[in-house]
């Protein structure tokens, strides 16, 4: 399948991206393509200018530095997954990496490609709100951050501005004794997440977070479910009880026969289960 | 909107080819049709199907989810180009095992297979199910393609040990 045609164009900065995208036409940033490629093959994209950022120095390396990793969009989820600061720092981003489509989409695929694309199905975007992650955005008004919590506003709808590129991704370091799970029930044909079920647990237990994606019409976090874990502790009474609330308040939309919801308990379920015994 | 050619240069099978080319044609389609490597399949063309699945700067990528001019500047090997003087030992494994039926998956499972083997040379089973997940064979070969990479994994080892006899051990 072919492209609808489109100028193409190399950046080398982030100023200069910038400056092709406030030229008005219809443009798109390409990082590693596995997103945006697939919607422009079905037609579902006719960008008229495709600009490459993946030779953007800016965007590329993951350091850690008082208390938060900085992981370049550019870093390819293969990256993401071996990172020796991010499986120290933020496992959690690493264990979700791991089971993104298969090997060569993970060679390919990058962490800001899949966020600014924003699929309701995507598994990424569970591992950073999870996280209290921060975008980093760089736009004509200079940088700004976006928490993960304003960051996905609609199905494949963020809150970047029309001229605005996502340089970062900011992520707080785990405490020490965090434990962390990512369960995905994966779509038989596609591979993508039915639902995902990001979550970790530390500072003794007075932590928990729980954040769900595929499943509503954006990520969200399993609040109820949280407080109510921080308040009893994760062990197996409150377990049955925390999947209940995740998936009373869980935001579905559709769900005449409960599928949905019995998802969301079923996997809220067992991603604690997974935690509590302090698997990966 | 009349299409700006593009000048992309690349390393394929050890080869350095330059082609002017719209910038939406794909790699795989630049490889089959620009270069007339027919090896490299095209299956779904919808990155799910792994038929297209080449080295690109050594790392397993679906070349029908790549623009060619993504690939500018890399070094490309493809089905073509897996061989050396002789046979790869992931040819030698699906030649051994019957790791093919109709074939069409067959470039694109041993690239994957390849590199699976150059990331982790002693995979377990389960490590090779999970290393060759994007790739579909349509025949449902799988046992005899796991079979085969299994054999390759031993001959690789083979000719390691062999060739490290006179060093150290």
């Amino acid at each position: 399948m072919l492209t609808a045609p489109f100028e193409f164009r190399r950046a080398s900065t982030v100023n200069e991206a910038a400056d092709w995208l406030q030229q008005g036409t219809e443009v798109k940033l390409l990082a590693g393509g596995h997103s945006l490629l697939p919607l422009m093959k079905l037609r579902l994209a006719a960008p008229a200018m495709v600009v490459d950022i993946s030779g953007i120095p800016e965007l590329h390396g993951v350091i850690a530095h008082d208390g938060v990793v900085t992981v370049g969009a550019m870093t390819r989820h293969v990256e993401v997954v071996k990172n020796p600061l991010i499986l120290a720092e933020a496992p959690l981003l690493s264990q979700t990496a791991a089971v993104i489509g298969d090997v060569q989409v993970r060679n390919r695929g990058t962490i800001g490609g899949s966020l600014c694309h924003a699929d309701t199905a995507a598994d990424l975007p569970a591992a950073v709100l999870a996280l209290d992650a921060q975008m980093v955005v760089s736009g004509p008004d200079g940088v700004r951050k976006i928490p993960a919590s304003e960051f996905f506003v609609a199905p494949f709808v963020t809150a970047l501005g029309p001229q605005e590129l996502l340089v970062a991704v900011e992520v707080p370091s785990m405490p020490s004794d965090a434990v962390s799970t990512y369960l995905k029930r994966p779509h038989p044909a596609s591979g993508y997440p039915v639902i995902g079920v990001a979550c970790w647990v530390g500072y003794g237990g007075a932590t928990v977070r729980l954040a769900i994606t595929g499943i509503g019409p954006t990520v969200f976090r399993a609040a109820e479910a949280e407080a109510y874990l921080a308040a009893h502790g994760l062990n197996s009474s409150s377990i049955g009880e925390a999947a209940r609330l995740a998936a009373v308040h869980a935001p579905v939309e559709d769900d005449i026969t409960g599928y949905k919801r019995q998802l969301v308990s079923v996997y809220v379920s067992r991603a604690l289960q997974h935690t509590a015994k302090g698997k990966n | 909107m009349p299409e700006v050619l593009t000048t992309v240069t690349m390393t394929v099978n050890g080869q350095r080819v330059a082609r002017s080319i719209e910038p939406r044609v794909l790699l795989v389609h630049f490889l089959r049709e620009e270069l007339g490597l027919t090896g490299t399949h095209v299956g779904c063309d919808t990155s799910q199907c792994g038929a297209c699945t080449v080295l690109l700067d050594g790392e397993a990528v679906k070349a029908c989810t790549v623009l060619a001019v993504q690939a500018h500047g890399a070094t490309v090997t493809t089905i073509e180009g897996l061989e050396g003087t002789r046979l790869h030992p992931v040819q030698e494994g699906f030649w051994a095992k019957h790791g093919l039926q109709c074939g069409f998956c067959t470039p694109g499972a041993m690239m994957t297979a390849a590199y699976l083997l150059s990331q982790n040379p002693h995979p377990s089973e389960a490590e090779i199910r999970e290393g060759l997940d994007g790739v579909v064979c349509r025949c449902t070969g799988y046992e005899t393609i796991v079979r085969a990479v299994q054999h390759a994994a031993a001959l690789m080892s083979e000719v390691s040990e062999t060739s490290g006899a006179e060093d150290v051990d």
